[in-house]
């Protein structure tokens, strides 16, 4: 007899082991599931920097966050209502994460005195009576699945390297999902070891069966699926929407791409994704250090190419010698910062938000740079797209400001039409521009942007480079007035930038006693928030700025509508700062910096306080 | 074999002379430094290359010698200190018609710049690079650099430098160059033909141009430049030639071993049979390394030409070819079924 299915709206699960237990590999599986069959869902990996931490060990445990539901949702989830751990190490990190009455599954088989020890635990806790507020199922998963598989020819071993997948089996009958596209990624990912194929599935299906045979498990869950505005979607992670919309750019603009990168977690993927599209004319460059890297994006771009380079804050620092350069010789270039919890080395697989002020004021002499910041993992595609508009249009660097957060989440993404991105025109100087002799320092009256004139073109011959530049004809110059006013036109330039936005979105209420204003990964969390807050008829609203320098022309106003201007950061306030000095108004931060996302439930708790002390609660 | 990707100027344009590389900028060297006559020497051979001065890049990084695209009527970029090689090598890779000219020094291409040097000439991109080395950093005001000799004294080490000097043409070589060669600023001739064969040279060029400090180390190189000393003091390598030197031609490189020797070819002893004789073609880079180590050794003779000059696929060729054969095994991009690549869902 079928056991009961019940309906539900939404459920959160975390998956979590050593490093190389496969959690990510079967957390990735069930959001590709999940989306499949039309859930909304967003992901949150969280592992450790080392490849493989001591096995067993609290250092070495890798964890995978979903969230998914039949509603729209912005946010991996605050408490989990599933937590799989595969040993005692991965209970004891992310035990707390556990809502009460939650489902707690443990491979018992790991649960041997020395992985307790392992772990720091002193009595083993599947004995004790901490956990009688969950819902426990004990399994002996490692023992199952060597049962399971004991017919292939596989040493134990390898066999034991295919246990991850009897526990997704497990989870798929748990929320009614099929199994048929992870088979599909089995037998595509293992498509030269047909051996793997085959145990990998059969330790599929005999989670799938145990699940369905077993007392234990007497309800299975289903999540209907979410209501998606019509067309076709995809699920995506940050860096790959990232790689799509450097490739669109490309594309679209007719301007070969050149990506000039070194090696950094949580950049990599970026570097890996455009290496694979050699067809679309992508030339990746892995270079000897950060610095040669945007070297060879600074000379493909004045080759006349889309220069692009990537990293991470550490990288940044590196790099911002030669973004100045950029600056002053007035370069289309795109500059991807995927930040990570600093300073220093700090902590590389964690996130953060804390190189904002990097950015804006991290090079020497007066250097303003376009700054704008994707706010989710699709929002990538559309930003860093963005990115390259300006930086064509406006001849100038542009910083396209993630975070591991949303570079390493995933989402649904709907898939946009080729006919609404917008156009990006090269306009490079033609020979007919040099009547008068060419003058590389004359500008466009509108956009202040100078000409973009590629070697190779005739009569264009000229130099540029990182002395001061005389207004016009960019000859060298020392004069005292020159100097000025080229400091002047060129934080004018990118001023104007500001011209051509759209207008801020305003979610919520158009004034009234919070704005919540944020940026970068945060969004999920603060959307989520003040959707809760506006169903509950308070007068709250969201702003999220993608555009961080210049701001958006009507941001003065927005701000003015409101009582308090609550600003959550994932560092010390560094917005904070930057929207009290512009705008000289009493901005209160929110800071967390603690390499997790908000919960939703900590911005909850601080909009209550500020409710209280404006005497609304 | 000698052909150059750099396109041609066509049959029938008008030629170009030295006056047409000449920029408007008036140059702003000490008077009497090395670098003019650099600057000139280029600025002749340029139109005898045959391509059109638009398709010709000047790229320097920081330094005396590094002003020097702002000399030349050609594309020109003026970088950061030891920056030059990255942005010429995003430069040629994105428009591998280019000719370009790296222009540096010993401080900038050795010591801020070092680590892109070595990768450079590992990656040889078709690009010339023209180090001048004087031995001294002029536009800083006379530090040491990472070529002064050990116990040189300056403003930065008043009881002599300690640290030993780095041997461009052996670290060249040791970082893979394809072609490695040396001359003088106060030999115009031997200058230009040196310039040329790099040009001419498909991958990475390297020369080494001895340049005087006429402000900061005057006569640096005066035994191997100067009429009364140079025979003696230097040994022109001409390939498949012996290496015979001296005011009288009557001495010679002989090896001894594994140590180089100067021996006399006219007392019967030894003949110009038992000297080395010069391969600069050759793969195996241990005939090029004694050479370069010459110079390392106060009692041999410096050589002066080219060391080596081998050929091996360019880094642009290489990445250019996987572009055409992933066009051709996958077909040209598709930028919407790139989008909607992998497994979607369609809502309606």
């Amino acid at each position: 007899m079928r056991k009961p299915v019940e309906q539900i709206e939404e459920a959160t699960i975390l998956f979590a082991g050593d490093s190389g237990d496969g959690s990510q590999t079967i957390g990735t599986q069930m959001t590709e599931t999940t989306a499949l069959i039309g859930n909304d869902v967003a992901t949150l990996p969280d592992y450790p920097a080392e490849i493989r931490a001591p096995a067993g060990s609290i250092a070495g445990v890798s964890g995978f966050q979903l969230h998914f539901s039949s509603e729209q949702i912005h946010t991996p989830g605050d408490l989990c209502d599933v937590l799989v751990a595969m040993n005692p190490a991965a209970l004891k990190v992310h035990l707390n994460k556990l809502k009460p009455n939650g489902i707690l599954i443990v491979n018992t088989d790991n649960f041997a005195r020395r992985n307790l020890r392992l772990a720091g635990y002193e009595e083993d806790p599947l004995e004790d009576d901490k956990l009688t507020k969950y819902q426990v199922f004990r399994v002996e998963l490692t023992q199952l699945t060597r049962k399971a598989l004991e017919a292939t020819q596989l040493s134990v071993p390898e066999i034991d390297r295919c246990k991850n997948f009897f526990a997704l089996g497990m989870i798929l009958w748990l929320y009614n999902r099929p199994m048929e596209y992870t088979m599909k990624w089995i037998k595509a990912k293992f498509a030269k070891r047909p051996q793997y194929v085959e145990s990998n599935i059969l330790a599929l299906r005999a989670g799938n069966t145990y699940c369905e045979a077993t007392e234990q498990f007497a309800v299975s869950y289903d999540v209907k699926p979410a209501d998606f505005e019509p067309g076709t979607y995809r699920n995506i992670e940050g860096n790959m929407a990232t790689v799509l919309g450097l490739v669109a750019a490309s594309y679209q603009s007719g301007l070969p791409l050149v990506y000039g990168s070194y090696p950094i977690t949580p950049a990599s993927d970026i570097l890996h994704g455009l290496a694979q599209y050699r067809n679309f004319g992508v030339v990746t460059m892995q270079m000897e250090d950060e610095i040669a890297a945007v070297g060879v994006a600074i000379g493909a771009a004045f080759s006349g190419s889309l220069g692009v380079t990537g990293s991470s804050g550490p990288g940044l620092a590196l790099k911002s010698e030669a973004i100045n350069l950029a600056m002053i010789a007035e370069l289309p270039l795109v500059v991807c910062n995927i930040q990570r919890a600093g300073p220093s080395t700090g902590m590389p697989t964690k996130t953060e938000q804390s190189d904002l002020l990097q950015m804006f004021y991290g090079r020497n002499g007066e250097s303003p740079l376009p700054i704008i910041a994707p706010s989710r993992p699709f929002d990538c595609f559309e930003t860093v797209y963005e990115a390259c508009r300006i930086a064509v249009k406006y001849r100038t660097p542009v910083i396209f400001l993630s975070d591991l957060y949303i570079a390493m989440g995933a989402e649904p993404w709907k898939i946009p039409q080729l006919s609404d991105l917008p156009e990006i025109r090269p306009d490079f100087a033609g020979s007919a521009d040099t009547r008068n002799g060419f003058e590389p320092y004359l500008r466009d009256p509108e956009t202040l942007a100078r000409p973009w004139a590629k070697p190779g073109t005739a009569g264009l011959e000229h130099r540029i480079g990182g002395l001061e530049k005389s207004d016009v004809t960019g000859h060298v110059s020392y004069d005292a007035e020159n100097h000025q006013r080229m400091v002047e036109i060129r934080a004018e330039k990118v001023a104007r930038i500001a011209d051509a936005l759209p207008p801020t979105e305003v979610f919520g209420a158009p004034e009234g006693d919070i704005l919540l204003l944020g940026w970068g990964g945060t969004y999920g969390a603060i959307r989520t928030t003040a959707e809760n807050c506006v169903a509950d008829g308070l007068p709250i609203a969201h702003v999220h700025l993608r555009h961080l320098n210049p701001f958006p022309k009507d941001l003065g106003d927005i701000l003015q509508r409101f009582k308090k201007i609550l600003i959550p950061e994932q560092n010390s306030g560094q917005l904070l700062q930057l929207i009290r000095s512009t705008y000289l108004i009493d901005a209160i931060g929110f800071n967390k910096v603690q390499g997790q996302p908000f919960h939703v439930f900590e911005l909850a708790s601080k909009i209550d306080e500020i409710l209280e002390e404006i005497g609304r609660a | 074999m000698r052909r150059k990707r750099s396109s041609r100027i066509p049959a029938g344009a008008p030629t170009l002379s030295k006056k047409d590389f000449v920029s408007d900028q008036d140059v702003r060297w000490c008077p009497g430094c090395g670098d003019y006559s650099i600057l000139a020497q280029t600025q002749r051979i340029m139109p005898e290359l045959g391509i059109p001065k638009e398709n010709i890049v000047f790229i320097s990084g920081i330094g005396c010698s590094s002003r020097f695209p702002y000399y030349m009527d050609t594309y020109g970029f003026h970088t950061i200190h030891g920056r030059a090689p990255t942005i010429a090598s995003g430069v040629k890779m994105a428009n591998p018609d280019l000719s370009v000219w790296i222009i540096t020094g010993d401080g900038d291409a050795l010591s801020i710049g070092g680590n892109h040097f070595i990768h450079l000439m590992r990656r040889n991109f078709d690009v010339n690079v023209l180090l001048f080395n004087n031995r001294i950093y002029g536009l800083t005001k006379g530090q040491y650099s990472p070529t002064s000799e050990q116990g040189k004294q300056t403003k930065s080490t008043p009881l002599g430098s300690v640290d030993t000097p780095f041997n461009p043409i052996s670290l060249a070589l040791a970082s893979g160059a394809t072609f490695v060669a040396r001359s003088l600023d106060r030999d115009p001739n031997h200058l230009r033909a040196i310039i040329k064969s790099a040009f001419e040279h498909k991958g990475t060029s390297f020369i080494e141009i001895y340049q005087n400090c006429n402000v900061f180390n005057d006569g640096a190189f005066f035994q191997y430049t100067e009429k009364d000393t140079k025979a003696d003091n230097t040994v022109v390598l001409e390939h498949n030639e012996p290496l015979v030197f001296g005011a009288e031609r009557d001495k010679g490189i002989r090896l001894n071993g594994f140590q180089p020797e100067v021996v006399k070819t006219t007392n019967g002893q030894y003949s110009t049979d038992d000297l080395i004789v010069h391969d600069q073609y050759a793969e195996d880079t241990t005939l090029a390394n004694f050479l370069a180590r010459m110079s390392d050794t106060l009692d041999l003779p410096d050589p002066i030409g080219i060391f080596r000059s081998i050929r091996h696929p360019c880094y642009e060729d290489l990445m250019t070819n996987q572009i055409r054969t992933a066009k051709e095994r996958m077909g040209e991009g598709n930028l919407e079924a790139l989008l909607n690549d992998g497994e979607t869902w369609t809502v309606s």
